[in-house]
């Protein structure tokens, strides 16, 4: 069945648009992959989702029309955005961060056992529990702000380039954890990623944007298979 | 006791005192900073208003005091909440050059509104404390000046809780931290603000009522103690609210202590006092005392 669905979305940035007519659509369970060069308009299809941008076109969400709903809104139908540079909370403790994914919940012995679980998936929050955010590394950064997303238990989470700036064993690690949530919860994704192998160790099939169109689409396999993507993004 | 000490600790209370004024509206001062960025220069007019609606409730329509003060903070809090909806919002996001060119404007229309339905002759305003002394061995201090730092004590304590144990707290902290990213977690960010400005408002009211029998209620009388929140506001760091409430209170003694012991100073240059020690104190520190430095991190 599908969860969401795009149909011909065009998102800008006051008059500049930057996508410009991109459709695709992610199953339950699933997990789509959007690749691309910097600039492609890769972050933009994400924030047109959560109505941080000008939107055109259709974006449906599990059946409802979510075109130009408000981020809170979209949060509050089950989807949960990573966005890009991690937003996560400076001023507040790990566990206050957590606290606020969990907002729209009101189940208080779900929320701390959901804390407990997000502590498991990340152990390394579990010493820095009362840090605030803003003393954490950025990989440890990347991982409370995924955690953050979880505490909403959404259906499907919005990750924006959750590799950006950290060290290669860092970004495993981090991409070792959305595996096991992937795994382990089955909840679906779109995962926006320039690190193109990270990508595909998460995602069924992905759409590949070029300057705010789409360029390539495709299973994991039949994209792997294409000398294009091998040459642009997986280093010949 | 030495009668000299005795006065010393009756001017230090005094200057407490004097502080937790200023201190009310400069936490309402912070409040607002933390939330949306922008220095609101019309808080001082928005407390004004509200302290007349308190005088016109008891004065003119003879209820207790209690209950006065009571509407006048309900009405604060919803003057606060309707400002930022109406006015401030479309300049949130914008220049905060801009927006505090605003509030400069509303302070002026809000002081012009309260003149318009009061006049400017200044009204007497019951005090909660009455004139009672009391004698703390051999120490005679106001009621007045006691219940006015306990009332801003209680205050604080009031504001620690919600921030730290209720979930509005969280949330609005949440917002004033990063309002986009708490967006993304399903907050209301611009309810959350409004509420904001409403809490900052009534903070304001607080000051108002606690000064009112003291100088009177008129359009300008809280012109100066604006000025001394602002001062006691940026000493402590424009975003930390205890700073904001050590600031005040040094600011306070500093000021009562100065007009007593240093002769040439007296009370009219008193309020000098507190400024220059201020200036000192930014340069040295241009963070404020409480407040952050702000790192920029590539």
């Amino acid at each position: 069945m599908t969860l969401l669905e795009l149909e011909d979305v065009t998102a800008s940035y006051g008059h500049a648009e930057v996508v410009h007519g991109i459709s695709f659509r992610v199953g339950e369970n699933d997990a789509a992959g959007i690749l691309g060069a910097n600039g492609a308009g890769k972050t933009t299809t994400l924030r047109a989702i959560s109505g941080m941008v000008t939107t055109g076109g259709k974006i449906t969400f599990d059946g409802t029309d979510i075109t130009g709903f408000r981020p809170d809104k979209v949060a509050a139908l089950g989807i949960a955005h990573v966005p890009e540079g991690r937003g996560t909370l400076g001023d507040l403790s790990v566990r206050d961060n957590l606290r606020v994914g969990a907002y729209l919940r009101g189940d208080r012995a779900g929320v701390a056992e959901d804390i407990e679980l997000c502590l498991d998936l990340f152990p390394n929050l579990r010493q820095r529990i009362s840090s605030n955010a803003s003393a954490l590394s950025g990989g440890e950064q990347q991982m409370l702000a995924i955690a953050r997303a979880i505490m909403a238990r959404p259906r499907l989470i919005l990750l924006d380039e959750a590799s950006l700036g950290l060290a290669p064993s860092t970004a495993q690690n981090v991409y070792r954890a959305i595996r096991r949530l992937r795994s382990e919860q089955g909840v679906a994704m779109v995962v926006v990623e320039q690190n193109a192998m990270l990508a595909f160790s998460v995602v069924d099939h992905a759409i590949v944007l070029d300057t705010g169109s789409t360029s390539l689409t495709g299973s994991r396999d039949d994209l792997l298979g294409m000398d294009e993507v091998r040459r642009a993004y997986l280093g010949g | 006791m030495d009668r000299e000490i005795t006065y010393f600790i009756q001017l230090v209370i005094e200057g407490l005192s004097t502080g937790s004024i200023y201190a009310a509206l400069a936490l309402a001062i912070v409040l607002v900073n933390r939330a949306t960025g922008i220095i609101n220069f019309a808080q001082g007019g928005m407390a004004v208003l509200s302290t007349f609606v308190a005088y016109a409730l008891v004065v003119r329509l003879n209820l207790p005091l209690g209950v006065a003060i009571l509407g006048a903070v309900v009405f604060a809090f919803v003057l606060g909440a309707a400002i930022e909806r109406v006015i401030v919002r479309p300049f949130e996001r914008g220049d905060p050059d801009t927006a505090v060119v605003v509030t400069i404007g509303l302070f002026v229309l809000i002081g012009g509104i309260a003149a318009f339905f009061f006049g400017y002759e200044p009204r007497q305003f019951p005090s909660f404390f009455g004139t009672i002394t009391i004698n703390l061995g051999g120490v005679f201090v106001s009621l007045r000046s006691l219940g006015t730092i306990v009332v801003l004590v209680v205050v604080v304590g009031l504001l620690q809780l919600l921030f730290r144990g209720t979930k509005l707290g969280l949330a609005m902290r949440a917002v004033a931290d990063n309002p986009q990213s708490a967006s993304l977690s399903g907050l209301p960010v611009s309810r959350l603000l409004m509420i904001g400005w409403g809490l900052a408002s009534v903070l304001g009211v607080v000051a108002g009522v606690l000064v009112a029998p003291q100088l009177f209620v008129s359009p300008g009388m809280l012109d100066f103690v604006l000025v001394y929140a602002l001062a006691a506001a940026i000493l402590g760091g424009l975003d930390s609210p205890l700073g904001a409430v050590v600031a005040a209170w040094f600011i306070g003694v500093v000021e009562n202590l100065a007009g007593a012991y240093i002769d040439f100073i007296g009370n009219d240059l008193k309020i000098a006092v507190p400024f220059l020690v201020m200036i000192i104190i930014l340069i040295v520190r241009p963070q404020g005392l409480f407040g952050r430095k702000v790192v920029v991190r590539v």
